[in-house]
């Protein structure tokens, strides 16, 4: 009579990982900082297309190449004329070339943090040792530095063009340096406001409408209002306007600080006073922007 | 020709969740503003001619446009979900004509409402310059959405282009060489206008035959060759 022996568990967990032989990893570990400084090569190569498809290059050099031209052009004309001065002051020019710099930021700035969204690579990102804010300030430094050379480039052609033509030595490079001062925040605002309206969107092309859409829109409504209120003589209102868009911000600023000479109407500039507030209001938005991706990343990482 | 449940996927594409409003935001600004204008200048011609030329034919009308007609198929094409749709027994000619109706209609409801609303708020249609300025935000609706549509199925970067066309083509080169005016769809949308106002508030750079003409085909030929290009097309990977 076979007696059913009751299976004698016993106590204890059974689970078992079997060493299967498989080697550690014994090599150097690169870590977070390392982690960082490779996304924000990546992305700052990406965002003019190198290391990326020919397709991708055609945009960001082409515009590259459209920043620059009129500087060199500009140079030829000052050294064959053996003018005085250069045509354009230095603070002046990103100011004249602004549509391009839109463009460059409402095509680039998508491209960088779009098509992580989108294809959910984000959290891929996230499970390596960077943080939420590694990831923000890598992107964020990144889309700055490629405006930064954007901006830049046609700043050091005119330079160079100016000491070439032996234009007054001390002059020439206090303007540059104003103008370098100039588009570094003008890179810094512009990289963060199209930074912050692409990652709220997966889709490539709504991002770069929507952000073409805050640049000119705002532009364009901010330079009728001003006009109008030119026009009505009420010139005391045009700089407290000036500070509705990006591209005035920068303008108003660096003809209170930078010796510009303004584009508003009347060329009439803010104030010092005033100029205190257009600082304040740039410094504000860039740290809300950053504000703003670091919530953003907060919340779509996980 | 024209497909229901095509529409219905497309307006959805366009105006689902909260995208329809992003697209209010525009216009909603542009009515603000001329509140303000307004409030400010009080009622004059040629100050409403300046905001509605300006802001909303020049800027609004072809931003919303690329929206619309890019959105209306980029979107579908680029995450190749539009294979989907190709695969139903419906004639591609079909499904652009019904993506074009769709875009025109958003378009229109998101540029040229706005554009009457601000004329009446700016100077209550004085000189007919609301209506003139409508009439050419709605004929620029049609040829806009029918050009970007086209875009859409032709690049991946059809935005790009079509902003590149909207802003630097016909505000950059358009405000430089006279030349470029007579290839530009606001100007023959203006002449369109000039017809309707009658008076020298609105002028155009081109005349009324030449522009109609020139409407008419940039839009059947854009919507045709966009057909063309459906049938086939082919799917790209990711770059």
């Amino acid at each position: 009579m076979a007696v059913e022996h009751p299976v004698t568990v016993p106590s204890g967990d059974q689970t078992r990982i079997h060493n299967i032989g498989y080697r550690t990893y014994d090599g150097p570990r690169l870590g977070r900082s390392y982690a960082t400084r490779s996304l924000y090569s990546q992305s700052l190569r990406g965002a003019y297309g190198l290391g990326r498809s020919v397709k991708s290059k055609v945009l960001p050099m082409l515009l590259f190449v459209v920043m620059c031209v009129p500087a060199a052009i500009m140079v030829a004309v000052a050294v064959a004329t053996k003018a005085k001065d250069l045509p354009v002051d230095y603070t002046r020019y990103a100011i004249i070339m602004q549509a391009v710099i839109s463009l460059y930021v409402a095509s680039q700035a998508p491209q960088s943090v779009s098509r992580d969204l989108r294809f959910k690579t984000v959290p891929l990102y996230f499970s390596r040792p960077i943080e939420t804010a590694d990831y923000v300030r890598a992107k964020y430094a990144a889309l700055a530095s490629a405006m930064f050379i954007l901006t830049a480039a046609p700043l050091i052609v005119l330079y160079v063009g100016a000491l070439l033509a032996k234009l007054d030595f001390a002059d020439q490079t206090k303007g540059f340096g104003q103008g370098l001062v100039s588009v570094a925040l003008l890179s810094l605002l512009f990289a963060g406001i199209g930074l912050v309206i692409a990652s709220v969107t997966p889709r490539r092309g709504f991002g770069i409408a929507a952000v073409i859409a805050v640049m000119t829109i705002s532009y364009g409504a901010v330079s009728t209002l001003q006009a109008i209120a030119d026009a009505q003589g009420s010139s005391s209102a045009v700089p407290w306007i000036g500070l509705f868009s990006p591209v005035t911000l920068i303008d108003g600023l660096q003809s209170a600080f930078l010796g510009a000479n303004s584009a508003f109407p009347g060329a009439v500039g803010p104030s010092n006073g005033e100029g205190v507030v257009y600082v304040l209001a740039v410094l504000g938005l860039i740290a809300a922007c950053y504000g703003l991706l670091m919530r953003r990343y907060k919340k779509v990482g996980l | 020709m024209y497909d229901p449940t095509v529409a219905r996927l497309t307006y959805r594409a366009l105006l689902g969740r909260r995208r329809a409003l992003i697209l209010g935001a525009l216009p909603l600004l542009l009515i603000v503003i001329s509140v303000i204008v307004r409030a400010l200048v009080g009622a004059d011609d040629q100050t409403a001619s300046d905001l509605l030329g300006g802001l909303a034919l020049a800027t609004m009308v072809p931003i919303i446009g690329v929206i619309a007609g890019t959105g209306a198929i980029g979107p579908e094409i680029d995450d190749g979900s539009v294979v989907y749709l190709l695969s139903k027994p419906l004639k591609r000619p079909t499904i652009i004509f019904t993506k074009l109706i769709v875009a025109i209609a958003v378009t229109m409801v998101f540029s040229a409402l706005p554009t009457l609303i601000a004329g009446f708020i700016l100077n209550g249609n004085g000189q007919q310059i609301a209506v003139a300025y409508t009439v050419a935000a709605l004929v620029s609706s049609i040829a806009y959405a029918a050009l970007f549509l086209l875009l859409g199925t032709v690049s991946r970067h059809a935005v790009v282009f079509g902003l590149v066309y909207a802003l630097v083509w016909e505000a950059l080169f358009g405000s430089l060489v006279a030349g470029a005016r007579t290839l530009s769809v606001q100007q023959w949308s203006l002449a369109v206008a000039h017809k309707v106002a009658g008076g020298d508030l609105v002028t155009s750079d081109v005349g009324l035959p030449t522009a109609t003409v020139l409407l008419v085909v940039v839009t059947v030929l854009a919507t045709w060759y966009a057909g063309q290009k459906l049938r086939s097309l082919t799917l790209a990977g990711e770059e």
